[in-house]
């Protein structure tokens, strides 16, 4: 391979992580506006409407506004990690798009088979996924510790605490996405989803979707998991300290988290990007895979507005005690299902490995 | 060619992260630097095809044991002056067990086991060959038998450790969340005529 083709080669990556990252960056603007519109609408007011037809300038504005505050360092903070922290908090959410398939092309026939349209096609994306969030927490705990505050460290342990918790039921939930798709590639496990709604993962896994969905509303610290912000007790969690594009930055990256949780219910449970019938296949996939998502997306605004924030204890009982049996019960129905001589070929039926 | 430039990178960061997890003065910087040489250990794992022991590299070392690391160092208070107190007085020991390591590795290194005629190299297969399939198959025939032994032992730690950290105090209020679900309207109300 020569310099020059080395160096195409690498001009194409970069075009590809940019036409990932830019549009990632600008439905983190415009799902705050959809939020704040949407908790407006649930709650019979307005929502922002001010700038712009209907308040759609209203996410530049802001965006703009944070770019121009004073950025404070706390006196006795860790500089070095006090302004890590929010880059760390930041790469986990933008690198986990590497490896999610927005869908299947051929570029109008240029090409003779259908590509994975995403930046790498691993063979162990959904580990890759799982790996890359759980670095999540690095930015949230140092945050906490750098300040060098009392309210941020209890918001980092508490997130802490939270996240790893609620990690171990996410993962036996996709364990039991993988018993039945066989792969651990994302492009196999939408296409082992193929050919209608019936063949949809949320219908045999049911139980593991409201895990996996519950638990993704968790690792994000959304509402009403958002004890590690809880502004009612101590004010603003691990972030207190932080000001102008810092603070940015962290909610950045937990509307990227959001959208990634989403895209990765849509491609486990929803079938990715295929059409719930066979006969509305004339819509592109990757539409398909956007408008699930963003029901879901929709789904974390919705919880947001309605309900109240879980105590602390109630919490851990979820993720220890309700979540975690429950996805333990479910893996070994299934692993009995698939070897017991009747159950198996109802089971077979959305396992395409056999 | 690349893949030795890589190898070197990934080697000449992993040793520079592990010198500065001793060299550096706060304990928390030593676990950053020691999550830096875990991501260049995996590094070198990817370098050899092994994307599976990289990625579970990352996910259990990083996603889930420095976050415990950090756990305690935050609880901690670290006194560097006092760290530091007797230094001279354990230097002896401590530069002879050095000493005796550096000679060990040295010796081991020198020995011709490991030049390059010796070593095998990786042969690269396509992206046909699963290499986590390849792994189950091999852990679930040829080690059944130590697989299992290893999960009952985990499983035994496991039921330790809850046993060890487990206190029930009577005169704790705890929520009985099941009765408190079983609760009907007429246990709590009461019809009063006036």
């Amino acid at each position: 391979m020569s310099l020059l083709d080395m160096a195409i080669q690498a001009g194409i990556w970069a075009l590809e992580i940019l036409a990932i990252t830019i549009p990632v960056a600008l439905s983190v603007a415009y799902i705050t506006y959809l939020e704040r519109r949407v908790i407006g609408w649930m709650q019979i007011r307005k929502g922002c409407n001010r700038v712009g037809w209907a308040g759609l300038l209203q996410p530049i504005a802001d965006g703009l506004k944070l770019f121009l505050k004073e950025s404070i360092i706390p006196t006795h903070a860790n500089k070095a990690l006090f302004v890590a922290a929010p880059v760390l908090a930041l790469l986990p959410a933008l690198v986990a798009f590497a490896v999610i398939p927005f869908g299947e092309t051929d570029l109008f026939g240029i090409w003779k088979s259908p590509h994975l349209m995403a930046i790498a096609n691993l063979n162990i994306g959904i580990l890759y996924v799982m790996a890359v969030g759980s670095l999540a927490i690095y930015g949230i705990l140092l945050a906490g510790w750098a300040s060098n505050s009392k309210y941020a460290l209890i918001g980092a342990v508490r997130s802490t605490c939270q996240m790893v918790s609620y990690e171990v039921s996410m993962g036996f939930a996709i364990v039991c996405v993988l018993m039945l798709a066989g792969s651990m590639n994302l492009g196999d496990i939408v296409n082992a989803q193929a050919g209608g709604f019936w063949h949809w993962y949320i219908i045999p896994l049911f139980p593991m979707f409201l895990v996996y969905f519950i638990s993704g509303c968790a690792e994000t610290n959304r509402s009403p998991f958002d004890l590690p912000e809880g502004e009612s007790e101590i004010v603003a969690g691990f972030f207190v300290e932080y000001s102008g594009m810092w603070f940015a930055t962290f909610s950045l990256a937990e509307y990227a988290a959001m959208i990634l949780i989403s895209l990765m219910t849509s491609i486990m449970f929803m079938g990715g990007w295929h059409a719930p019938i066979p006969a509305l296949d004339f819509i592109p996939g990757t539409l398909w895979l956007l408008g699930k998502t963003l029901f879901f997306i929709f789904l974390f605004i919705w919880f947001r507005a309605t309900f109240p924030r879980y105590r602390y204890d109630q919490l851990m009982r979820l993720g220890w005690k309700v979540f975690l049996p429950c996805t333990l019960v479910w893996i070994a129905v299934l692993g009995i299902a698939t070897y017991t001589p009747g159950l198996s070929t109802i089971i077979g039926f959305w396992q395409p490995w056999r | 060619m690349l893949e030795s430039i890589f190898f070197y990178l990934f080697g000449g960061l992993a040793t520079i992260g592990a010198l500065l997890v001793v060299l550096s003065r706060n304990p928390m910087h030593s676990v950053m630097w020691l999550i830096f040489c875990f991501f260049n250990a995996a590094g070198l794992f990817f370098l050899l095809d092994a994307e599976f022991i990289g990625i579970i590299t990352i996910l259990i070392y990083v996603g889930a044991v420095m976050v415990l690391f950090i756990f305690v160092i935050i609880m901690l208070e670290v006194n560097v002056a006092r760290m530091r107190e007797g230094f001279l007085h354990h230097l002896p020991l401590g530069g002879m067990i050095a000493m005796l390591v550096f000679i060990e590795m040295a010796s081991a290194g020198f020995s011709g086991v490991f030049s390059a005629e010796q070593m095998g190299t990786a042969v690269h297969l396509g992206q046909e060959v699963n290499n986590t399939a390849e792994i189950g198959k091999e852990l679930y025939t040829h080690y059944l038998l130590g697989f299992e032994l290893a999960a009952i032992i985990l499983l035994a730690a496991l039921v330790g450790s809850v046993v060890l950290t487990i206190r029930s105090r009577k005169d704790a209020k705890y929520q009985n969340i099941p009765a408190q679900i079983a609760v009907k309207k007429s246990d709590r109300l009461r019809k009063v005529r006036m």
